[in-house]
């Protein structure tokens, strides 16, 4: 069932509010399982591959479950909270909202709703029906920084980025340090474009890092300008969320790409067999939650097999991206040799490593 | 060599970033001269930028591209005039409607279009420019929707002050009442003006999905429409001031990139700032003379016409 938040709205109104009874139990109900996106599903991007999710759940599970979903959803305002209250109403016994600024009006809604399952995509507040998840999206980060490091002739990295916060420094961090395992001579130059959604500015920013000698370019935005805008320049570039190639044929090498579908399902499962616990779940390369687009063909056999043995690695646990010595960019050693950073480290990462020119607040 | 680059780089971009600003500001800058205040110069964009790429997939050419974005931005500038100078609504509540308006349908009309890919529009118009040195050929191989927006402040100066429709234009924006008396259409100037704003937001809202960064995506505009708004009054209705205005918005937001990527040590935070901080400097130096200020700014702007007699 496809649902605009316009059309739910109307169906608000008109539906008699049957569809607030407790669901019968009869074994032929389907399962009903609600999603909040934040912004248009579109053909990539962020909500786009939390929309393929979806797609998965109801291949995997088919008629025993009954999904709907609402696009563009606000985060700023009462909108979402309206949204989220909505679907549980309706009587989903799960709901999934996608973004990070829907923790506090899911956590509102998940505590009217004590028997309604919830699970917040990115966020950090937990309740017994209110679980977390989200993806470290800096392994896949990792292998990327591994192909620059081999790909580039003038060693320097050029990185689009929206905003300082962890997340994105965490990205960056994982690139300057792959690519220094190949390459040591790699420098990353970072523009920030406050905004994770403008492509003009994505652009410009991407042309002034090449004429400023970038020969490979990456950005952590929504939009896919930086792919294009290489492509045009006939420089290297990476894309994020979704696959990319489509928009640099020649010059893309590979995206880092989210995968929920297994999430879903395996979620899903759980609350219909009663064996839904809240929780918090941190995926990565290995559970397939970040994997790496298909590669260019331009990208040499000898380094995709480095990458698929590093990616080995990592998924076996043997490789740690943030592992020491990790020095910051005024030479003060961050992590000593022999250490790694906890996960409470790298979710409040707020510094860059040695390498990387760029300034944060 | 390598600075000079550098700064070819910067001037390029400059005047690529200040395009679409120039564009639509020079639209609304005429019709705010008739005494029209349209406030949906970033709806008028988006439905430019949306209708245009569309056009321009589905012919193969982005000349009617760039046409059919100028349409649409004329058809949303006929809603509001019919709104705002037949019906006489508020000019303000109107056009932030139209806005509302257009980021709203132009996503409903683009919804089947995001994440196409497209060829940007040709650059080498100029002849014999492969025998030119490398720099003079990065210079000139800018789009023709660049060179447009070069001569537009000088052609506009001219219309505006040398000619007389742009003396009748004027005219109707100081004092209605006047231009009526004299046996002038007030109602059918602010038509073409306001149907004329629209076209010029059009196809600044064209050039960014098909130039810029030729792609269609909901809200790709991100604000330049009220940019283009704020640059109109920053520029005191001006043309050649409108021009400089868009090149420094331009040339600040460009020169934050490129501090960032020399690694200077200031706070991106800061740098962010920096284009609306120079813009706002440079409003509050130039309105600082307040009779300046009132002998540009059109006297009948925002007020409703109706023809008494």
């Amino acid at each position: 069932m496809t649902t605009t938040r316009r059309s739910l709205l109307q169906a608000s109104l008109a539906l008699p509010a049957a569809a607030m009874l407790p669901r019968a139990a009869g074994a032929a109900a389907p399962f009903n399982v609600g999603f909040v996106y934040v912004a248009p599903i579109g053909d990539a991007g962020w909500t786009f591959q939390h929309e393929l999710g979806r797609k998965a759940l109801v291949a995997a599970l088919g008629d025993s479950v009954k999904t709907s979903f609402v696009e563009n959803v606000p985060e700023e305002g009462a909108d979402a909270e309206r949204v989220i209250r909505k679907l549980a109403t309706d009587g989903n016994g799960l709901i999934f909202t996608t973004s990070f600024g829907f923790m506090e009006p899911t956590l509102k809604v998940a505590k009217q709703f004590p028997k309604v399952k919830f699970e917040h995509c990115t966020g950090y507040k937990r309740a017994a029906n209110l679980a977390t998840y989200s993806a470290r999206f800096y392994e896949g980060r990792y292998l990327t920084g591994l192909i620059a490091g081999r790909m580039t002739k003038s060693n320097v990295i050029g990185y689009v980025a929206a905003f300082p916060i962890p997340e994105v420094v965490q990205g960056i961090n994982a690139v300057l340090l792959a690519a220094r395992t190949v390459n040591p001579n790699v420098t990353i130059k970072v523009v920030f474009v406050s905004s994770w959604f403008d492509p003009g500015k994505e652009r410009a920013a991407a042309d002034t890092l090449i004429s400023q000698g970038a020969d490979v370019v990456m950005h952590h935005t929504d939009s896919s300008a930086v792919v294009q805008g290489a492509e045009e320049k006939g420089v290297w570039s990476f894309g994020y969320d979704s696959d990319m190639l489509r928009f640099g044929p020649k010059t893309n090498l590979t995206s880092v790409t989210m995968h929920w579908g297994d999430y879903y399902i395996e979620r899903t499962k759980a609350a219909i067999a009663g064996t839904w616990k809240s929780g918090d779940v941190w995926g990565g390369l290995k559970t397939g939650m970040v994997k790496l687009g298909p590669l260019n063909a331009a990208v040499p056999d000898a380094v995709k097999a480095e990458v698929a043995a590093v990616q080995a690695k990592i998924e076996a646990g043997t490789l740690v991206p943030f592992a020491g010595p990790i020095k910051d960019q005024k030479g003060a050693m961050k992590v000593a040799a022999g250490k790694s950073l906890s996960d409470g480290e790298i979710l409040g990462m707020d510094w860059f490593a040695e390498g990387v020119q760029g300034k944060l607040g | 060599m390598h600075e000079t680059e550098i700064l070819l780089a910067v001037v390029v971009a400059t005047l690529r970033a200040a395009t679409p600003l120039m564009i639509a500001g020079f639209g609304e800058l005429i019709a705010e001269r008739s005494g029209v205040l349209n406030l949906g110069v970033e709806g008028m964009m988006l439905m430019g930028a949306s209708v245009g790429f569309i056009g321009t997939v589905a012919t193969g050419s982005p000349i009617l591209g760039f046409v059919a974005a100028m349409l649409a931005g004329a058809a949303l500038a006929l809603v509001f005039g019919v709104l705002t100078l037949s019906l006489m609504a508020n000019q303000v509540a109107t056009g932030l409607a139209l806005t509302i308006f257009g980021v709203g349908f132009s996503a409903l009309v683009g919804v089947g279009w995001i994440g196409t890919p497209l060829q940007g529009i040709a650059t080498d118009i100029w002849p014999g420019l492969s025998k030119a040195s490398p720099m003079v050929q990065q210079l000139m191989l800018l789009d023709p929707v660049v060179w447009l927006a070069i001569l537009l402040p000088f052609i506009a100066q001219r219309f505006i002050y040398r000619t007389r429709a742009g003396l009748i234009l004027r005219a109707v924006g100081e004092s209605h009442d006047v231009a009526h008396a004299l046996g002038y259409s007030v109602l059918r100037i602010r038509y073409l003006a306001v149907l004329f704003g629209g076209a010029m937001s059009g196809l600044a809202g064209a050039y960014l999905s098909l130039a810029y960064t030729p792609m269609w995506s909901d809200n790709m505009v991100a604000g330049r429409g009220w940019i283009a708004l704020a640059l109109v009054v920053f520029s005191t209705w001006k043309p050649l001031w409108l021009a400089i205005g868009s090149l420094l918005f331009g040339f600040v937001t460009i020169a934050q990139f490129q501090a960032e990527a020399l690694g200077l040590d200031v706070s991106p935070h800061l740098l962010a700032m920096l284009p609306y901080l120079a813009t706002i400097v440079v409003l509050v130096l130039i309105s600082r003379d307040a009779t300046r200020l009132k002998l540009n700014a059109p006297a009948a702007l925002g007020r409703p016409f109706h023809a008494t007699a």
